[in-house]
């Protein structure tokens, strides 16, 4: 029985790095991109919503309407404005560009901030649980995570499916030369892509907010679960990144069951393993060269 | 006989060091050359976290800082002649490899006469090493003296370091504290343990640390197993507690931790009739933002509180005077750094004022081994500490409990300290 609460919780987690894993997964996708800001961005939407809520008295979910927009322009206007100068320079610019970033982002969190541990205040919410059992339990604020990850998944595999912006979107992934040619500005679709990523990114940061304490420097470990949510599932693939994240999830609960100090260790591994025995991750759809 | 070897090759290179140490200050005074009537401009380092993860520790910093700097405006008499006082202070960036570097630049660089240091193993110890290699005084404080002093360029536990001198308490105070607490409600004494792999739960899960000294208090220890910090999920843990039927909790935990694991014991039914732990409880604005009041009636280690029953020699200031000071400069409730960091500058001025030869870093050093002064936070003596080096302050029990000011306040609960710490209130049982 305490297995299956285990594996209950483990898939939850699953969801939370699925959301962190998502915006990375589709900016590589689309514009071979690696954002290592990408952690510091999460905290950036944490405290974003921490602003809104203190501010208009708020509750943190509602904050999403305000903040997930402003981080959409943010993300648009970072692409136009800085890194699409860097778009067939070669992998190192951007890299280098994000990893200042996320130093400037750190730096100004905790001016702004102070390096105080922060939360978001969603009341009793945050601890409001469905027993199942004497040993189950499934904790409302980790469900509500794991259902927005799927649905920001499905709605970006719509999205992408359905309309002209998303089918534009694979085009510029697959060839942008050739996108261009018909008459695609892939600038365009680079920035849309970035205002997509930071938007799932405020997402992420809104809910890890409410699930637990956040400072302005805790960015960078959250990135490294992001990057092996996204190792494990494909590089480029939606649904891999959900599979990715619960892999990671449910290798690190199973690892703690057996001893708690292998949480992250068995992450890890399994991040390895998978990477040697398909570099690409288990669902990659797109390729490189 | 190899051991033998060891401790007289140590000596002959500390020798060496001191006196390549008071060669560079010779080097200094000749360069400065002969000043007027009033002395040479004595620079002293401050090395703290006042950037990154740490700087909560180094929050209180400015403030005294800005308190200090204005007494010392005028110079600090020592024998007769007036001596201008620079405090220079470096952001340690919560970083040791940083911190090490700015303690060398404050050595080699800006030529200080001594270098104090505060805040966690992570920073202190760095900035101590450099201090001890370049034969430069320093004084630390703000953590658990026995990381401090175990550390690897320690010449033997008898002999102690050269140049450093460090006050706090240790980890037989916090235990102390620990088991006082949890004596005052009626439990089944087992406990739950979460310590981290980091320099403070390595310390605490050690043999000289908490597992003996509560299995001889007669508790159950369930110790998962050190974890690694900014943890994501604690289910593993909690469902060991769980069935091992833990009801206190304890650890030395960063913030973001404590809150991940109290919100997910809530969401699985775990509740624990204490949860004691140290460093994450330290702060008032982590237990205000920790969801849905699972902050009130945490339990922690209390070294200073404004309710202190001492008196600052620097500025005359009681410990209630100078915590609401602080309030009224930042708008900000009143921190447990506080006290200590103003406490280094007290030493500082006691110091400086009974050293024979400034230009000597050994009479700056004997000067501050010779301190026996009553501070802000407690009598300050290095001659009746457990180790050389290491002066002792007094630790008190306390519990966060819903305030009248702020959401939260810090009441003393216990002392069984020796040092008469009032008490502010009693424990108040909770079950989260």
């Amino acid at each position: 029985m305490q297995w299956i609460n285990t594996l209950v919780q483990g898939i939850l987690l699953g969801g939370l790095y699925a959301l962190y894993g998502t915006g990375l997964s589709l900016i590589f996708g689309v514009m071979r991109i690696v954002n290592l800001a990408h952690g510091d961005f999460i905290m950036l939407g944490a405290f974003m919503s921490l602003l809104v809520t203190s501010m208009l008295g708020l509750p943190p979910l509602i904050s999403i309407a305000i903040v997930v927009p402003v981080m959409f322009l943010l993300g648009f206007l970072l692409q136009r404005g800085i890194l699409n100068q860097t778009i067939g320079k070669g992998l190192m610019p951007p890299l280098v560009i994000t990893f200042g970033l996320s130093i400037i982002v750190q730096n100004v969190l905790q001016m702004g901030f102070s390096a105080d541990s922060q939360g978001l205040d969603a009341g009793a919410l945050e601890t409001a649980s469905i027993p199942i059992n004497d040993q189950i339990s499934i904790g409302i604020m980790p469900l509500i995570t794991f259902i927005v990850a799927v649905a920001v998944l499905a709605g970006l595999q719509l999205f992408f499916n359905r309309t002209k912006v998303g089918q534009a979107f694979r085009a510029t992934s697959d060839d942008p030369e050739t996108a261009e040619l018909m008459g695609i500005n892939s600038r365009q679709i680079y920035a849309l892509a970035m205002g997509i990523s930071f938007a799932i990114v405020a997402l992420a940061g809104i809910l890890l907010g409410i699930r637990t304490n956040f400072a302005p420097t805790d960015g960078p470990a959250r990135l490294i679960f992001a990057f092996e949510a996204v190792i494990i599932g494909g590089l480029g693939s939606l649904w891999g990144t959900l599979a990715g994240g619960i892999i990671l999830g449910l290798s690190q609960n199973i690892g703690a069951q057996i001893n708690p100090t292998w949480f992250q260790l068995a992450g890890h591994i399994v991040t390895l393993i998978v990477l040697a025995v398909r570099p690409t991750g288990l669902f990659a759809r797109t390729r490189d060269s | 006989m190899s051991e033998k070897e060891l401790i007289i090759k140590g000596l002959t290179r500390r020798q060496f060091l001191a006196l390549s140490g008071a060669t560079g200050a010779a080097a200094l005074l000749a360069a400065c050359g002969a000043g007027g009537g009033s002395g040479r401009t004595l620079k002293v380092g401050l090395v703290a976290p006042i950037t990154g993860p740490l700087a909560a520790f180094g929050e209180a910093d400015e403030f005294i800082l800005g308190q200090v700097r204005e007494i010392f405006s005028e110079g600090i008499d020592i024998g007769g002649t007036i001596f201008p006082i620079e405090i220079i202070a470096k952001d340690a960036e919560s970083d040791p490899n940083r911190a090490a570097q700015v303690a060398q630049d404050l050595i080699l660089e800006d030529e200080v006469d001594l270098i104090m240091v505060h805040s966690t193993p992570e920073i202190n110890n760095p900035v101590s090493a450099q201090c001890e290699a370049n034969g430069m005084p320093y004084i630390s404080t703000d953590a658990p003296w026995q990381p401090w002093y175990f550390r690897d360029d320690l010449p033997s536990p008898e002999a102690g370091y050269s140049w450093g001198y460090h006050y706090f308490w240790g980890l037989e105070d916090v235990i102390r504290v620990f088991l006082e607490l949890w004596d005052e409600v009626p439990n089944n004494k087992t406990v739950g343990a979460l310590w981290p792999n980091d320099g403070d739960g390595l310390a605490w899960a050690s043999p000289q640390g908490f597992p003996p000294a509560l299995e001889a208090a007669g508790y159950t220890v369930v110790d998962p197993g050190r974890y690694e910090n900014l943890k994501d999920d604690f289910s593993a843990e909690i469902s060991l507690f769980k069935e091992q039927g833990v009801e206190i909790v304890t650890g030395v935990m960063i913030p973001p931790d404590m809150g991940t694991f109290l919100t997910q014991a809530s969401q699985q039914g775990f509740n624990p009739k204490f949860f004691t732990v140290g460093k994450a409880a330290l702060f008032p604005t982590t237990i205000e933002t920790l969801p849905d009041g699972l902050g009130e009636g945490i339990t922690t280690e209390v070294w200073w509180t404004p309710t202190h029953p001492f008196v600052s020699s620097l500025t005359g200031q009681s410990a209630a005077e100078l915590g609401a000071a602080y309030t009224e400069a930042t708008g900000k409730q009143w921190t447990q750094p506080i006290g200590f960091v103003h406490g280094l500058f007290e030493i500082l001025a006691d110091a400086l004022a009974r050293v024979s030869d400034v230009d000597s870093p050994e009479a700056i050093r004997d000067a501050i081994k010779a301190t026996n002064l009553d501070t802000i936070v407690g009598n300050i003596n290095w001659s009746t500490g457990p180790v050389p080096n290491v002066s002792k302050t007094p630790l008190a029990g306390g519990q966060w409990q819903a305030g009248s000011d702020y959401p939260f306040e810090m009441v003393v609960a216990t002392n069984t300290s020796g040092v008469d710490i009032p008490i502010t209130g009693s424990i108040e049982e909770k079950s989260w």
